[in-house]
């Protein structure tokens, strides 16, 4: 169970896993997360899928080290599993009704929204992409948002690729470009969500953003994971991780979300 | 008869308790266990039965403990419970079965019950599974949603009759709130906890892990390969007080806390989970949760720990001897004080403002309303706030089985005879029928509904 079949090194110390888990497998859909337990006594840290196989009974995770888990995991070799893997959690994305939908990728948050566009597709549903990095070495997976999108934009910050700038430079412009936008959906670091929310909030365009918040069960019984959207505490793993961008108060997702990263925490944070 | 006071159990010494996570109540020895057992009275109407949710035929092992027969007391209160190791170490036996014992007022205070079943609890562990295996399988399946103790409590009883029962469980172990929620000092996971466990799987049942009911798996794949579901999700939705500052870095509800040690074993010093150890930590909340909170703080921080709560002592719903316990671990009571907010600076909790109360008039729960003092607000200087005021129930149930039937607080309506919910063969008991209560209530839950799924069933 939870053996790793394929890994793919998609950007520096960013790697693609093709997991064997039947029944996740079976059941998820975009906009779903998991929790991944690495090494038995390991910590419980959410993913997103980001493509799922029903008929290989595979779902494929995105990894960027950044942590003492992450690095663990990145060691694993083909053919090894993981220690568990609960799943699918969270609801999925629900943004059928919006006949044109720009989905909005910054870093890893591009790999979140391509199960997304493979699947409006699939439903004879268009989208546009906008995908943002750094550097053009950070982005991956073009040809299949060009295989499963009307039109993909690019914006690096560098300008080695695309537009030089951020996505919402490119967001502006397609807005200027008299773009028929009804909604975006926005994946990315949280800094980014909310760049892109106050963008869209001058011209009343939905925006819907995923919040990959801290979390321990991921079922709604620890409550690290709430956040507060319209005045109103809600929990990323049960209500979200999808919200709308507009309501999220940011600030407070951000502090929240460096908690256990800040080095002056007096935690007893290992590895 | 031995006319003598109730003999106290061995403990660890609370200075030196504080600074691990090791059992610290150790029980009765041999000899303290035969001079409570003789204590025992055996009298003819046995109160102490009807204070028993499971209705343990107390006096009966008593009897066979003051006759050395360690066996036969098992037997008797195997009948009864499969889990005496730990519903002697957790049921709130004060206002149970040793609140109606007659030696209670004037007798030299009542038969230490709970102690004498821990003790048989724990020589029955001693005998492992030797002796249990899975009896002919019956040809009818249950599914359990929920390895909690009222989970467990069902699928005992229905593998003992030949069901094939498999508990589907959301996390990495077993034993719901027995691992994730009672902290290793009071119920110990690996030698307590785990052996229970082994019992059930030595009977057949089966341990799906890492599986959420109605996400993967749903209740119409449930429905279509098993003849009875038992829903034993729990609490849910830890519950906040919706003040200012509770967003705050630094504060956590109790089941954050409590997982992040126990489930995660964050206290031990090669895990890898994080866990944020307050210098001065204020919980909020006096019940059984609220002292394990607090508890807790007080092993991983080793600083001020302050519990407030907006009633008195009296009041406090905790088990006596949590309070106790906490007490004597130097953790300060800050009785009939109300937090109104939660100072922060730059994002992190720097204090909490609350306001003195008084009692004012019984209200609908009998108990004397705390009204707040008028300018009396104060701050307690914390690093940390742990807010251990109850869980609302799971949403997850609510919208995977859209069928059941829930009543206005989110909790499962049921037949309280036979656990059964409005959906044919689905029966539901624990915290998620009841909200937030006792391990024993949700054992006694399970128990009824496996005999109402063996009744209908066989």
């Amino acid at each position: 169970m939870n053996e790793l079949l394929k890994i793919y090194e998609v950007a520096p110390r960013v790697k693609k896993y093709v997991v064997h888990t039947p029944v996740v497998s079976k059941h998820c859909l975009p906009g779903q997360f998991v929790i991944v337990i690495v090494h038995e006594g390991g910590e419980r840290v959410p993913f997103t899928i980001c493509d799922y196989d029903r008929e290989k009974e595979t779902i494929t995770l995105l990894v960027q080290e950044v942590g003492y888990s992450t690095h663990k995991m990145a060691e694993l070799k083909e053919g090894d599993s993981l220690y568990a893997l609960v799943g699918p959690l969270g609801n999925p994305t629900d943004l059928d009704m919006y006949e044109n939908l720009v989905l909005v990728g910054g870093g890893i948050g591009c790999a979140v929204i391509y199960p997304q566009a493979k699947l409006r597709k699939q439903k004879g549903l268009k989208s546009n992409v906008i995908m943002g990095a750094r550097t053009k070495d950070l982005l991956f997976d073009i040809d299949e948002f060009k295989a499963n999108c009307e039109n993909v934009y690019i914006s690096t910050d560098d300008g080695s690729l695309g537009t030089k700038g951020f996505v919402t430079t490119v967001l502006q412009e397609r807005i200027d470009a008299g773009d028929k936008i009804d909604c975006v959906l926005v994946v990315g670091p949280m800094i980014m969500m909310r760049n892109v929310a106050e963008l869209t909030r001058k011209y009343n365009i939905p925006t819907v953003v995923s919040m990959n918040t801290i979390m321990v069960d991921g079922t709604g019984m620890c409550g690290g994971c709430r956040l507060t959207v319209g005045g109103e505490t809600k929990y990323a793993c049960v209500d979200g991780p999808e919200f709308d961008g507009h309501k999220v108060d940011f600030e407070e997702a951000m502090n929240r979300s460096r908690f256990y990263r800040e080095k002056e925490e007096k935690c007893r944070l290992r590895g | 008869m031995n006319n003598g006071p109730r003999n106290k159990t061995l403990h660890q010494s609370a200075e030196e308790r504080i600074h691990n996570f090791n059992e610290v109540n150790l029980g009765f020895d041999d000899e303290l266990m035969m001079q409570e057992a003789t204590r025992c009275i055996n009298c003819k109407n046995a109160p102490c039965r009807t204070g028993c949710p499971v209705g343990i035929n107390i006096p009966a092992f008593i009897k066979c403990l003051t006759q050395n027969d360690k066996d036969g007391a098992l037997a008797v209160i195997s009948e009864a419970s499969l889990l005496p190791a730990i519903c002697g170490r957790v049921c709130p036996q004060e206002n149970q079965c040793e609140g109606k014992c007659i030696r209670k007022a004037k007798l030299g205070g009542s038969v230490a019950i709970g102690a004498l079943e821990r003790y048989v609890g724990d020589y029955g562990l001693k005998k492992g599974t030797a002796g249990l295996k899975a009896p002919a399988f019956n040809g009818k399946k249950v599914a359990v949603i929920g390895s909690g103790p009222a989970g467990l409590a069902c699928a005992a009883d229905c593998a003992q009759k030949g069901f094939k029962v498999t508990i589907f469980e959301a996390f990495h172990k077993a034993g719901g709130v027995l691992v994730y929620g009672i902290p290793e000092f009071r119920l110990p996971k690996d030698d307590v906890v785990a052996r229970e466990i082994d019992k059930l799987k030595a009977l057949g049942v089966e341990f799906k892990l890492n599986t959420v009911v109605g996400k993967a798996v749903t209740f119409d794949e449930l429905r279509e390969e098993y003849d009875a579901i038992f829903i034993g999700t729990g609490a849910g939705l830890p519950m906040f007080m919706n003040i200012k500052g509770e967003n705050l870095n630094g504060v956590s509800s109790a089941n954050e806390l409590l997982t992040r040690v126990n489930l995660m074993q964050a206290y031990k010093d090669e895990a890898i989970t994080p866990v944020y150890c307050g210098k001065s930590v204020a919980v909020i909340g006096a019940g059984n949760v609220a002292m394990d909170a607090a508890r807790t703080a007080k092993r991983i921080g080793g600083g001020e720990v302050y519990i407030i709560y907006r009633r008195g002592r009296e009041e406090m719903p905790a088990r006596a001897e949590e309070i106790d316990h906490a007490v004597e671990e130097g953790i300060k009571l800050v009785l009939l004080t109300n937090p109104v907010e939660i100072l922060g600076n730059e994002g992190r909790v720097c204090g909490i403002k609350c306001v003195k109360m008084e009692l004012g008039e019984p209200d609908a729960s009998g108990r004397r309303r705390p009204i707040p003092i008028e300018g009396s607000e104060f701050v307690i200087d914390v690093d940390q706030v742990v807010v251990a005021l109850g869980t609302s129930p799971n949403p997850l149930i609510r919208k995977s089985c859209k069928e059941l039937e829930f009543n206005k607080k989110g909790t499962i309506v049921v037949d309280e005879e036979s656990m059964s919910t409005n959906v044919e063969g689905i029966y539901a008991g624990g915290d998620a029928v009841t909200g937030a209560a006792t391990v024993i209530l949700a054992m006694g839950a399970g128990r009824k509904a496996a005999k109402a799924i063996i009744d209908k069933l066989l």
